[in-house]
């Protein structure tokens, strides 16, 4: 298990995955050699996977983003695996997540402007199968990202 | 806005996957030096493309098995300022995500909990008490998957 050194490395080196050995140890309050032998432990156990680079869309020329919640057919014994399927043919959808709850699957949608928009929800949004019902969340603006977790 | 290539493309897909890998190796991979693979880096890194790095953690492993999306309405629109909700909620620990948003919701936020109870503690004491808070909707992620997106 996790002690509260493991922890304080954790949450330091999630505010900052690109902080070097020497000053992640010195705010977790060890030495470079503990924090880097404590670090290897929990890439060995699984814990720490690595690190992504976060792509901003938005700079990339992608302004809008949606977020389409969809109910599904469920009448369709195959209907999640070939929504998904389907949607994974999608350049424009950048997540693809199901749930349990009123919705059965969303999709995050990205887009160049409200035109190439509406061609991507008309060309290939809705020709996905078994969609029953779709509502949409039209981003507005990003609050908050850092998906850190409260170790 | 810069014009990207081919190769920052693939540098950018590269660096989605594992951002942990230096420039040398990414270098060899794409057939360019270790500086010439630095730069572009940095290139991306600068104009906001790359906007920084998330860690990839097990959560379930760390003991977080439940992720919650939340749909929030404010309840009292206009009285409440949107300042004071979005820097409350963005205070909460367990609140990953904030986003404004357009639609049935005002607010979609991402939650991590424990477990049911640990998210229903949340929910309770934390984003029910929000100034301006008013219905929410919940759903349990039971899967989810980030695809790579446009990139070439």
């Amino acid at each position: 298990m996790l002690d509260d050194l493991d922890r304080r490395l954790l949450r330091r080196l999630q505010l900052n995955p690109a902080i070097s050995m020497g000053e992640l140890a010195e705010l977790a309050g060890t030495t470079a050699a503990v924090a880097s032998r404590r670090l290897a432990h929990l890439r060995d156990n699984g814990i720490l996977r690595g690190s992504r680079a976060r792509i901003d869309w938005r700079a990339l020329g992608y302004s809008v983003e949606v977020s389409l919640r969809f109910t599904l057919d469920k009448t369709q014994r195959l209907a999640f695996d070939e929504f998904i399927a389907a949607a994974r043919g999608v350049p424009e959808v950048t997540e693809i997540q199901t749930f349990l709850g009123q919705v059965d699957v969303r999709l995050n949608v990205i887009a160049r402007d409200m035109p190439h928009y509406q061609q991507v929800y008309r060309e290939s949004i809705l020709a996905l199968p078994h969609i029953a019902d779709i509502e949409a969340l039209m981003q507005v603006a990003r609050i908050k990202n850092d998906e850190v977790l409260p170790v | 806005m810069i014009a990207l290539d081919d190769t920052d493309h693939k540098l950018l897909r590269a660096l989605a996957e594992d951002a942990d890998q230096g420039s040398g190796a990414l270098g060899r991979r794409f057939g360019l030096s270790q500086p010439a693979t630095w730069r572009r880096i940095r290139r991306l890194e600068e104009s906001g493309i790359i906007a920084g790095r998330r860690l990839d953690l097990d959560a379930e492993a760390l003991g977080f098995g439940v992720t919650v999306f939340l749909g929030v309405k404010l309840a009292t629109k206009g009285r409440v300022s949107l300042e004071d909700f979005e820097r409350a909620v963005t205070a909460i620990p367990e609140v990953q995500t904030v986003e404004h948003v357009l639609g049935m919701y005002d607010y979609r936020l991402r939650i991590v909990a424990r477990d049911l109870t640990d998210f229903e503690r949340v929910l309770r004491r934390r984003i029910m008490t929000l100034p301006g808070a008013g219905s929410v909707e919940a759903n349990v992620l039971l899967s989810e998957e980030r695809r790579r997106g446009p990139l070439g």
